[in-house]
Formats: structure tokens, C-alpha cells, sequence
């Protein structure tokens, strides 16, 4: 396959996946503002969070100053300008899948550009309930995309490049949710089954679609550890870090390749702590530098897949 | 129905005295059944199934509706097989002369030697590449490809618009056409012997294949196409498809020791053939356009090295030049030592003097074309301009002169089309594609395209063209 069109394919379905996740944070944080917390300048607070996951708090001070409710709801929703926003994902999945017609069946085509001629026809002003239903819309848009896919696409490469790109964004994502969420839950940690945590903890999850999940597996009151454990080593949740790092390893297998040893040496590295960890281990070794280095390995492989398949510099001058 | 007869105009589909041709009889007939409100039925069937394809084209200078559909009219254009038989024959002896034409520009020059034409006429052409000068091409093959315009005047009057010979493109359009036809009225087929298109992509591929360097058994074919925002974007795409070979942009190829590699997951991977739909000033920034992004590097080195082949090749526009144009039928006789099966229109150069002072007198009748001008773009129609604009063309034709060739206003034949107040006659041409091998190849049919507003002569999908499927009927 042609790097530039497995690259296209990749950033195609890294990118519905962002916004996906972007909704996710952003209802979540929503859901959140409407609960008691017991905090002086709780909106700026409560409203970093969504800023950090994403890695967009710098630019959105630069422009907006203070976190406020709607700012940043707009700036990492609809913001043109922002290259993070859900906006500007949409756009840039629709140009990549754009180049790429012949690679990608017509019909999830027509998902993605319909998804990106809906967006289009947002209305100007949009209220706190217009941008709930805007969330819902955005993970339905995802969700359809991804059954298109699933359904229509020859299992070939390609296939394998676009679960590359979805794994990763959402392995990235998932770890920096739980990171960020974290810390702003710390201070509710001493009070661990009250209702408070419920509700945090609780909505920490349900941006992640693991609310139902936990309630089956642990049938007990909601814990940081159990949480983390969850989203981070139970290969058997969609959105935790083992799940994704199967999918994965998986991925670059089936692409081989010989330039992509290095690749499937650190996808397998990386999955193998996953598969033997323990959340015990992590937590005493810290939960914000066990994710700080599982973020670091991530961008490190997404380096390493851009140099072996996808990147077109002169770099393999010499030919086999 | 609207069945009245353009007097000055040659009708396809019926004769001076009212009476159905014989070749579009049965379809006549077919016609006149079909029950009212059935043709615009299946023309909205038609639009929706070419707009889920996504079969659309992109105009040059507008912003909005970027993406448009080129229109499709459900009537098709019949020809028989014999009067088709005429046209291949003068078709295929038209093309074989052009590419021995290039093929003598680019090395010995006999016809110069021989003062058929004009050293000047060839040589100081933009269009002629000295680089080109001594190539060897496999086959002495230079267009490979070839969309050889053709107007119709009588009913056994063709005339050669222009030879497009350097990345025509149609192609597309004429196989969904068919594809879209065949789907709409299935029972037509059922009732006409239509000869089929549909292995065009097939020919191309075999043509491709044997324009590669002589000593590879298994070239690697692709598509180059300048990228998607390219107006022939989609025909690129569709046509790798069909063809099942990559459809690569230039960044995705490189040149290493005079060898063309493209970028694949899998490392890099030798190119044998490249069928390009970039022209020439943009394939390689190193000898032509410095500052383009849409060519390779020492492209040029590796193709005069003949370790990749280029379709067409590069240097063909000295030959479908609309000045150089004129020379086409003497090519034949000097070539071929044949006589032209099909006429050139009698062109005036505006370079010489009293062709232009004539043409100058007489603006308001004649077509006027830019010599290096294509798709329509920039040309006047005498007949249904205003004094305004042609005043204002004839100010460019006076400050350069040479760059300009006038034509007589053709009396372009009509076809029975679709339009609002129901079928009546239209304006078509033709674009037969012709393609070049170790033979020459040609599929029964083309792209017609049509003028859809009344009266008008401008068949181009920039300037409010549509196109019809091209049938040709066994008699």
C-alpha cells in the first residue's frame, strides 16, 4: 500500500476518534458542573480539565484568558481556529478520507462527509442543551462510522491502519482522562464510598462508557484503584489501555512489514506491561507517572509507525 | 414533444424531410411509447445515481460548489457501425501520424528537411521540449493516449476539431455513462446491439503495459494524478481503480540512480509505467517549473534514461498546438503516404497577415481560439457574442496576434436531448480516445458532449455542457 494513503487512513480514523473523545470529555465535564463541589473557583477548576486532557489549555488562555463554561465549550467544540477542536477533527477526517476515496468504500464516505455538511449546519448559538445533544451526536457520528467501516471495508492493510489510528487516539486519550480526572478527584479520595466520590468517580467513568462495566465486574461501591484498574489493565474494557494496546499489536502484526520492526518491538513491549501489570505496582509507583510514561511510549510508537510506514522522506533511498 | 427540425443544422436523428434516420429508428419508436413523464423519471434516477458516485467535476474560478455534477442527458447519441467503421479507420491513421510526426521532430526532423513545415513552426514552439531531442520511446509511441475532437456537419461530414494530446480527459464520463444507461433502460439494450465500452480500463492497462521499457516482463503501472483538488480528480481515481494500479501524486514517487520508486508501506517499490495526468511544465521541478510541488525530482532523468516510461510522453503539445494543427493532414500524406480519411476545419492564422486582417472584418462570424488554449476557456464565439465582447477580443487579438487561429462558425450537428420544455435538439461534438501501443487502439464510442441551452455551440463542462452516451449500433 502506498504510505501516503495508509497515512491518510490512519489520520482519517485517529481524527473521528478525537472528536469522539473530545465529546466525551466535554459532556462529561458538563455532567460534572452541574454537581456540588466543594472547591473556591470551581468553574475554572472544574474547566482546565477538559483544557489538559487535550493539551489545549496554553492556547485557549492565549485567547480566552480564565476557564469559563462556555468558552471553553465553544473553543473545543466548534473553534475553528483550535486544531484539537471537534470541528477541526471532523474537518480533517472528511480531507483525509477525501484523498483517499478509492481506499475507503463509498459508504462510509457519504458518513463522513454527511457528518461534516451536518456540522456545518449548526446553528450559530448554542446553549448549554443544544451542545449535550451535539455530543450525543458527535459519538453517534463515531459509532456509525466505525460500523460502516467494519462492515464494508476489505479486511486487507488498510483495515489494519485505520484500527492503528482509532487504538492509538483512544489508548492516548483514555490515559490522559484518567490522568487529569485524577488529580482534580484526589481531594475526594479520604472520603472513598461517599457520595461525592459516586458521583465523580461515577462520571469519570460514564465519560468512557464504563459505568455499566464497573457495576458488573466489582458489584461494590466506586474506588480510585478499581477505576484505574478498569480503564487501564482489563483487556475485556473497549476503552482501557490493555484493550487498546491489543488492538494494536494486532494491527502491526497483520501489517508487517519489514521496516516496521521496531515498531512491533515497542507496541509488544508495551502491551506485555499491560497484559502482566498489576494496579497495585502502578499505584505505588504513582498513577500520574505510571501514565505519565505509558503516554510517553505511546507517542514514542506513534513516531515510530510514521517513520516505518507513512512517512515519505528520502529515508529508504536504498532500495532492497 | 418538441420534434421540430433546426433547418440549418444537420439532425442526427431526423432527416431534411421530417423522416426518422434508420439508425436512430428503433430508438425512435421506443420513444414514441414510452409513456409521458418516464424519460424525466429516469433523468432524476439518473442524477441521484451520479451524485451518490460522486462523479463530479470542479470548476477553475468558482468558489462555492466546488464539487459539481457534470450533466448527464438520458437520450444517447447513435451511431452505425459502418459510418463508426469510417470514423476509426480516419481516427487511428490520424494518430499514427501524430506520433510519427513527434517521433521525427525528436530526431532527425524530415519533415522540416523536407519543408513540409517550418522549422520555426516546430522549434520555437513553448510546447516542443529540446530535452526530448534523441529519446528513444519503446514503439515511437508519444501519445499514448489521444482525445481526437470531432464535429459533425453532414451527414457524412466530419471535421477534426483538435487533436488533445497531451492529458485529455472524458474518459470516465463515457464508461459511467454507459454504465448509468444500461442501468436505467435495461430493455433498450434488450432491443439495440450496442457495442460495448466497458473494457476501455483493459485496453488502457495493455496499452500502458506495452509502453514500458523493453527489458521489464511485469511492469509496475500507476496513475499520477496532481491530487484532489484537481478537476479531474475523480477520473484518476476511477481510472486506477478499473485498472486496479495505484493512483500516486508526486510526492509519493522518487528518483534514485535514474529509477522511479514510489513510498509504499512496505519500503519503496520500482515504477515502470507512469500514466500522468500532470502536465508537462509540472513533472519535474528540476528541469521545467522549478517552484512545482506536484512533480519528482529527476523524473526527467530517469525517463531519458528510458528506465520509466511516461504516458503520454513529454513533448507532445508541439503536436495538438492549434497552429501546428493545420499541418496534421499534410503529416498523413508525408508519413503514411495516405490521403486524409477525416478533414481539418479550415483555419485562418492570425500570424500572417492577411489572414488577419480578413478575420479581423469579420469577427462576428468566426470562432477565434487561443493556439495554446484548451477546455473552452478563452475563446469567442463570433455568432452569439455581444458587440461588446467582441470589441474587447478583438483587442487581444491585436496586441498578439499569433496567439490566435479563427475557424468558421461550424454548423455542429444536432441530437434529440432532454431538456426542460422535453426532448428537442441539441448541439453535440465528439471526443473518441484513441490509444497507442504496439497498436492502435480505439473502443466504439466516446464521450459526446452537448449544449444544453439553445442555439448554443459550446459543448464544454466548464461552460455549461453536458455529455450522453455514445452508442454505435451494428446496421
Amino acid at each position: 500500500m502506498l504510505s501516503r494513503t495508509a497515512e491518510n487512513l490512519y489520520w482519517m480514523s485517529r481524527h473521528i476518534e478525537r472528536a469522539e473523545n473530545t465529546a466525551r470529555v466535554l459532556d462529561v465535564a458538563h455532567r460534572t458542573s452541574l454537581l456540588p463541589l466543594d472547591i473556591e473557583g470551581t468553574e475554572a477548576y472544574l474547566w482546565y480539565a477538559p483544557l489538559n486532557i487535550t493539551g489545549c489549555a496554553i492556547s485557549y488562555e492565549a485567547k480566552h484568558g480564565l476557564a469559563r463554561a462556555d468558552a471553553v465549550t465553544h473553543y473545543m467544540a466548534l473553534d475553528a481556529d483550535n486544531p484539537a477542536s471537534i470541528y477541526s477533527c471532523l474537518r480533517l477526517a472528511r480531507e483525509n478520507a477525501r484523498s483517499v476515496r478509492g481506499a475507503i468504500t463509498s459508504e462510509m464516505w457519504q458518513v463522513i462527509n454527511d457528518t461534516w455538511l451536518e456540522l456545518k449546519r449548526l446553528p450559530e448559538e448554542m446553549d448549554h442543551e443544544k451542545f449535550r445533544d451535539f455530543f450525543d451526536w458527535v459519538k453517534d457520528r463515531s459509532h456509525l462510522f466505525r460500523g460502516v467501516t467494519l462492515g464494508t471495508i476489505l479486511k486487507d492493510i488498510g483495515l489494519s491502519f485505520i484500527k492503528l489510528g482509532t487504538f492509538l487516539e483512544r489508548a492516548d486519550n483514555t490515559a490522559r482522562i484518567l490522568d487529569v480526572k485524577y488529580h482534580i478527584l484526589l481531594p475526594s479520595v479520604s472520603d472513598v464510598g461517599g457520595a461525592a466520590d459516586y458521583y465523580q468517580w461515577g462520571s469519570l467513568l460514564k465519560s468512557v462508557s464504563a459505568f455499566e462495566a464497573y457495576q458488573r465486574i466489582y458489584r461494590d461501591v466506586i474506588s480510585p484503584l478499581r477505576v484505574s484498574e478498569l480503564l487501564i489493565f482489563r483487556a475485556d474494557m473497549p476503552r482501557s489501555l490493555h484493550a487498546c494496546m491489543n488492538e494494536v499489536e494486532a494491527a502491526l502484526l497483520e501489517i508487517n512489514g519489514f521496516s516496521g520492526q521496531e515498531a512491533r518491538r515497542l507496541a509488544g513491549e508495551q502491551h506485555a506491561a499491560l497484559h502482566f501489570g498489576r494496579i497495585e505496582d502502578a499505584f505505588g509507583r504513582g498513577l500520574h507517572e505510571y501514565l505519565t510514561d505509558f503516554l510517553k511510549n505511546t507517542a514514542l510508537l506513534g513516531r515510530e509507525i510514521r517513520e516505518a510506514y507513512l512517512s515519505r522522506h528520502d529515508r529508504m533511498l536504498n532500495p532492497k | 414533444m418538441n420534434t421540430k427540425i433546426l433547418e440549418k443544422y444537420f439532425n442526427e436523428m431526423y432527416s431534411d424531410n421530417g423522416a426518422v434516420r434508420e439508425i436512430y429508428e428503433s430508438y425512435a419508436r421506443w420513444l414514441k411509447e414510452l409513456p409521458d413523464g418516464t424519460l424525466e423519471r429516469r433523468n432524476t434516477e439518473a442524477e441521484l445515481l451520479f451524485r451518490r458516485l460522486g462523479i463530479t467535476f470542479a470548476v477553475y474560478g468558482e468558489t462555492d460548489n466546488v464539487e459539481r455534477l457534470i450533466p448527464f442527458d438520458i437520450v444517447p447519441r447513435i451511431f452505425g457501425a459502418s459510418e463508426w467503421r469510417r470514423l476509426e479507420m480516419g481516427l487511428k491513421q490520424r494518430v499514427r501520424a501524430l506520433n510519427a510526426f513527434l517521433h521525427d521532430i525528436y530526431h532527425d526532423q524530415e519533415i522540416i528537411k523536407a519543408g513540409v513545415i517550418s522549422a520555426q513552426q516546430v522549434l520555437d514552439n513553448v510546447l516542443y521540449r529540446p530535452e526530448m531531442q534523441g529519446v528513444d520511446l519503446p514503439n515511437q509511441v508519444y501519445a499514448h493516449i489521444a482525445g481526437i475532437d470531432l464535429v459533425r456537419v453532414a451527414e457524412n461530414d466530419f471535421y477534426v476539431l483538435e487533436d488533445n494530446l497531451r492529458t485529455p480527459s472524458g474518459v470516465s464520463y463515457m464508461l459511467e455513462n454507459r454504465k448509468t444507461m444500461m442501468r436505467l433502460f435495461p430493455e433498450l439494450f434488450a432491443k439495440h446491439t450496442v457495442e460495448p465500452v466497458e473494457h476501455y480500463p483493459q485496453m488502457l492497462l495493455n496499452t500502458l503495459r506495452e509502453a514500458a521499457p523493453p527489458n521489464v516482463t511485469y511492469p509496475v503501472i500507476v496513475v499520477m494524478t496532481p491530487g484532489s483538488y484537481n478537476s479531474a480528480y475523480f477520473e484518476h481515481a476511477y481510472l486506477a481503480s478499473q485498472m486496479g494500479v495505484e493512483l500516486v501524486e508526486g510526492q509519493d514517487l522518487f528518483v534514485h540512480q535514474q529509477k522511479v520508486y514510489m513510498h509504499t508501506t512496505d519500503g519503496p517499490q520500482q515504477v515502470h509505467v507512469i500514466y500522468r495526468r500532470v502536465d508537462d511544465d509540472f513533472i519535474d521541478p528540476r528541469v521545467f517549473l522549478p517552484d512545482s510541488t506536484l512533480g519528482v525530482p529527476g523524473l526527467m532523468d530517469a525517463y531519458c534514461s528510458g528506465n520509466v516510461a511516461l504516458a503520454n510522453g513529454v513533448g507532445t503539445g508541439v503536436a495538438d498546438d492549434k497552429s501546428t494543427y493545420l499541418f496534421v493532414p499534410e503529416m498523413i500524406r508525408f508519413y503514411l503516404g495516405e490521403t486524409p480519411l477525416l478533414s481539418n476545419v479550415p483555419t485562418w492564422r492570425l500570424s500572417e497577415p492577411e489572414d488577419l486582417s480578413y478575420v479581423l472584418a469579420h469577427l462576428p462570424e468566426l470562432v477565434i481560439k487561443e493556439v495554446q488554449g484548451s477546455g473552452g476557456y478563452g475563446m469567442l464565439v463570433g455568432p452569439t457574442s455581444t458587440k461588446a465582447e467582441i470589441a474587447a477580443y478583438k483587442q487581444r487579438i491585436q496586441a498578439e496576434p499569433a496567439k490566435f487561429i479563427a475557424q468558421p462558425t461550424l454548423a455542429l450537428s444536432c441530437c434529440p436531448t432532454l431538456v426542460e420544455s422535453g426532448v428537442a435538439p441539441r448541439h453535440v461534438d465528439l471526443r473518441p480516445f484513441v490509444l497507442s501501443g504496439k497498436e492502435v487502439r480505439i473502443v466504439p464510442g466516446g464521450l459526446t458532449r452537448v449544449a444544453l441551452n439553445e442555439g448554443s455551440l459550446v459543448v464544454n463542462s466548464s461552460q455549461g455542457g453536458g455529455t450522453k452516451d455514445t452508442w454505435v449500433l451494428e446496421d
